[in-house]
């Protein structure tokens, strides 16, 4: 499960959803893994505007990541430096910027492979198995 | 303005003209249709550019191509008329081109002279190119359309060819050729035709609560979409070891498009309420073979910690979370308040629904936030399933003063006696 996909999910129980104490789920014996994959420059620039950066930080500070800076980087941020905001159309011949990689490093690279996400409100945990995550409910939760 | 020859493939004849209009949307090309026939695979539309008419069709999966009209007639004598009327300046500038003639006849046949005498009868554009059969930049096309058995064809168009389409991708997605398929999985033409109008692109995050195998995260992945599925069977997504979901993603190297898998019941998504996701496409199971299901109990009831020994049963290796069945109507309800809580401004929902062939013409569902974009219909014999695509409207355009108001459906009950449609599946529908 990529730590961006974890920004995106809070309990599953229906009491907890909308709390903030249940986001972001806390990881707990978590196996991180990093697999490469394709840089993908339009995409981390749509998805900077949609993320908890907050919620992103504490992430990175539970798994023992290095600290993120204290607010989400500008869409600028990700070309090379100089670079005209006309050219964005062309950003697949641009190089990303070293901001860009480490992003997407951190977000679409690094995963948890084995472990559990807690929720911080009711504290029901949520198993991750060859980083699949599992959010089914036993009755007495649903 | 300027007049095309779009040739379809005459098939799934009600998805055509929606796909061919979610790319002039998802493109901003202005689209005029001149004519278009369900019984015929030749429509001519007027666009702004040449440039334009290549970008509308380059990703199309129901059309095979699309050339300049440079003519049309209801016979050869007519045909050659139009054809000097509007190519007089167009085929100059092609003379020392190398070129070649073919001639597609649709319902119609012709023998190798009688194409040659037809291809003669062009001579007069003069053509000084080399004849090439491979990459010639001159491609003209002679299109006949014929009433079936008929001796003439009623219609003649000769065309220029500007571009083709993606539709040879149908082969590369072709579940005989995937390793990791079920009895669910979707038909990749299908699947690449509801990608389209669905407006899966590059950039773009989209999500099927209901993936299954992943056959619609694997088409919006080939359009170059970010996508993430769920579904309440694990074993779908998990599979087996180098067949599963991932696996699939491997053979067509797209596994840097799989952002996550996970699993999931719909009606308690852990994903968090947030304008994230660009599309949603699904095809909701409804449950002819096992009766759609959701977390819970069946016949209420089980709020109580179950224990096995002195461990609570759920925190036990191997649990399995108790599944009810539930209205597939409600269901359908569920997924519409999802999606238009969740998809950014304009953002699409497609959605398919099976209907028993004498309720066609039932309800759509609706919510106040989504505009239905198209319907498409695939008729079986007896039942036939309905391709649904929403636009979620931007917030400005929202009439705020209506209030969403839930169907109510049963709580509790059978599989049968919560999914009509399943239960007229298994009476073997009315006779219509
Ligand atoms: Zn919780």
């Amino acid at each position: 499960m990529k730590l961006l996909t974890l920004n995106f999910l809070t309990c599953a129980r229906k009491t907890c959803k909308s709390l903030p104490a249940a986001f972001p789920l806390h990881p707990k014996d978590a196996e991180l893994e990093v697999v490469e994959t394709d840089f993908n420059a339009p995409f981390l620039r749509n998805i900077l505007g949609r993320l908890e950066w907050d919620a992103l930080k504490t992430l990175c500070m539970e798994l023992g990541l290095p600290n993120l800076p204290p607010s989400a980087p500008e869409p600028e941020a990700l070309l090379e430096p100089g670079a005209e905001m006309a050219e964005l159309e062309l950003e697949r011949e641009l190089e990303p910027t070293q901001t860009a990689r480490d992003l997407h490093n951190l977000l679409l690279e690094t995963g948890i492979k084995e472990g559990k996400l807690v929720c911080g409100n009711c504290g029901h945990e949520y198993a991750v198995k060859e980083g699949i995550a599992n959010f089914l409910l036993p009755s007495h939760l649903v | 303005m300027l007049e095309y020859l779009i040739r379809f493939s005459q098939i799934h004849e009600s998805f055509r003209k929606p796909e061919l209009e979610a790319l002039a949307s998802f493109h901003g090309i202005d689209l005029e249709v001149l004519k278009y026939e369900e019984n015929s695979p030749f429509c001519t539309v007027r666009l702004v550019s040449e440039k334009a008419a290549y970008t509308l069709i380059s990703r199309s999966i129901l059309a095979h191509a699309i050339y300049e009209l440079w003519g049309v007639g209801t016979d050869y004598p007519s045909l050659h008329a139009d054809v000097h009327a509007r190519t007089a300046s167009k085929s100059a500038s092609y003379k020392d081109s190398s070129f070649r003639f073919t001639i597609d006849s649709y319902q119609g046949k012709r023998n190798s002279t009688a194409q040659r005498s037809l291809i003669e009868s062009f001579k007069y554009f003069g053509f000084k190119g080399p004849i090439t059969m491979n990459g010639a930049e001159l491609q003209l096309c002679i299109f006949e359309d014929y009433e079936q058995k008929a001796e003439e064809p009623f219609m003649i168009y000769l065309g220029r060819l500007i571009t083709g389409s993606q539709r040879q991708f149908m082969d590369k997605y072709n579940l005989k050729k995937r390793r990791y398929i079920s009895t669910t999985s979707f038909d990749s033409e299908l699947a690449l035709v509801t990608a389209n109008i669905t407006h899966a692109a590059a950039g773009k995050l989209f999500y099927d609560p209901f993936m299954g195998t992943g056959s619609f995260p694997i088409a919006c992945a080939h359009f170059g979409a970010m996508t993430v599925g769920s579904d309440i069977d694990s074993r779908s997504i998990r599979g087996k070891k180098n067949r599963n979901v991932l696996s699939n993603f491997h053979q067509y190297g797209l596994t840097s498009h799989l952002l996550d898998n996970f699993i999931s019941d719909l009606t308690h998504t852990p994903l968090r309420v947030s304008r994230c996701l660009d599309g949603i496409i699904c095809d909701p199971p409804y449950g002819v073979r096992e009766g759609l299901k959701v977390l819970g109990k069946r016949g209420g009831g089980g709020e109580e910690v179950v224990m096995i020994g002195d461990k609570p049963a759920h925190l036990q290796e191997g649990y399995l979370a108790p599944k009810k069945p539930y209205s597939f109507n409600a269901m359908l309800d569920d997924i519409l308040e999802f999606s238009a809580k969740m998809l950014v401004d304009n953002g699409r929902l497609s959605m398919w629904m099976p209907t028993a062939a004498e309720d066609i013409e039932l309800g759509i569902p609706s919510h106040p936030w989504l505009q239905l974009v198209s319907v498409c219909v695939q008729p079986f014999n007896k039942w036939a399933r309905r391709l649904l695509t929403y636009r979620r409207l931007p917030e400005a355009e929202i009439d705020q003063s209506i209030i969403i108001q839930r169907r109510e459906y049963e709580r509790d009950g059978t599989a049968d006696e919560l999914n009509a449609f399943r239960k007229k599946y298994f009476e073997g529908f009315k006779e219509i």
